[in-house]
């Protein structure tokens, strides 16, 4: 094997995936172009987690962004946009003090990410992992997950209640 | 040098920082909720990166999980509030919506 073996390679194509799409989400003038590359960015994000040894948590990458929050902003941007309205980009934070924010912030965290010397241990081979995420959740963490619920019970009837109001209106 | 623990949270730092200059920048209120899904797929991605390399538990995945719900979450009640913005002011411009502003 000269160099680079066969799981550097694809964590280095699905890493360049996600941050294209991910610049393309962040640069692109036209919202729905935005809207593709997020799709691109969950999908390289969910095989980093397959990468990581998380399937059950790619799976449900996979189901919630991709076909859950993907496909609603899908359907916003489409209820709202027009096409004339190209513009897209902030007056008071232009683009350029933006840029120049987010590079001084992102070079402090990538020089923290190097100089650390991160607690490591040693990565078990990949396992399914439901078993144990089933057990955390009806064990340590019974009372996150029902509270889990109360909160997508709340989101759920606010979200009928926002949508209502404006069908009355209308 | 294999792949680490550094090369996950720098993709996830580049991904994070991306989200931030979207949410930053965009004036479209739709594009300032795909900055904040960025932020927290960086954020879940630094879950699993740690939780695969320095915990060994499943702790870091049922927080992940919990995130994905919460986003989930935020993304039906944000889309939904957009919608009731442009039914109100007919557009989704954040910088038009300024009536309590005074």
């Amino acid at each position: 094997m000269s160099g680079l073996l066969l799981g550097d390679l694809v964590f280095y194509a699905l890493a360049a995936v996600t941050v294209i799409s991910a610049a393309g989400v962040a640069c692109s003038s036209n919202i729905v172009y935005s809207a593709f590359s997020l799709m691109g960015t969950f999908m390289g994000v969910a095989g980093l987690y397959v990468m990581l040894a998380a399937d059950f948590v790619a799976v449900i990458q996979v189901l919630i962004y991709v076909g859950g929050i993907l496909v609603l902003m899908i359907f916003a941007v489409m209820l709202t946009h027009r096409i004339a309205d190209v513009r897209i980009s902030n007056r008071s934070v232009g683009r350029v003090p933006g840029a120049i924010l987010v590079a001084c912030l992102a070079g402090v965290m990538a020089r923290t990410v190097v100089t650390t010397s991160w607690h490591a241990v040693a990565p078990g081979t990949p396992a399914p992992t439901t078993y144990g995420i089933g057990n955390a959740f009806l064990g340590e963490y019974i009372l996150p997950f029902e509270l889990a619920s109360l909160v997508l019970l709340a989101a759920l009837i606010g979200a009928v209640v926002l949508s209502r109001k404006e069908l009355k209106e209308g | 040098m294999s792949i680490g623990l550094p090369h996950f949270l720098i993709v996830s730092l580049i991904v994070f920082a991306l989200g931030l200059y979207c949410v930053l920048t965009r004036r479209n209120a739709i594009g300032i909720l795909m900055g904040v899904e960025l932020i927290l797929n960086a954020a879940n991605l630094n879950y699993l990166a740690f939780s695969r390399f320095s915990s060994g538990h499943y702790d870091g995945q049922v927080f992940a999980i919990f995130v994905i719900m919460l986003a989930a979450a935020e993304a039906a009640i944000g889309l939904a509030i957009v919608l009731g913005i442009y039914q109100t002011f007919h557009t989704i411009d954040v910088e038009a919506t300024e009536t309590l502003r005074g």
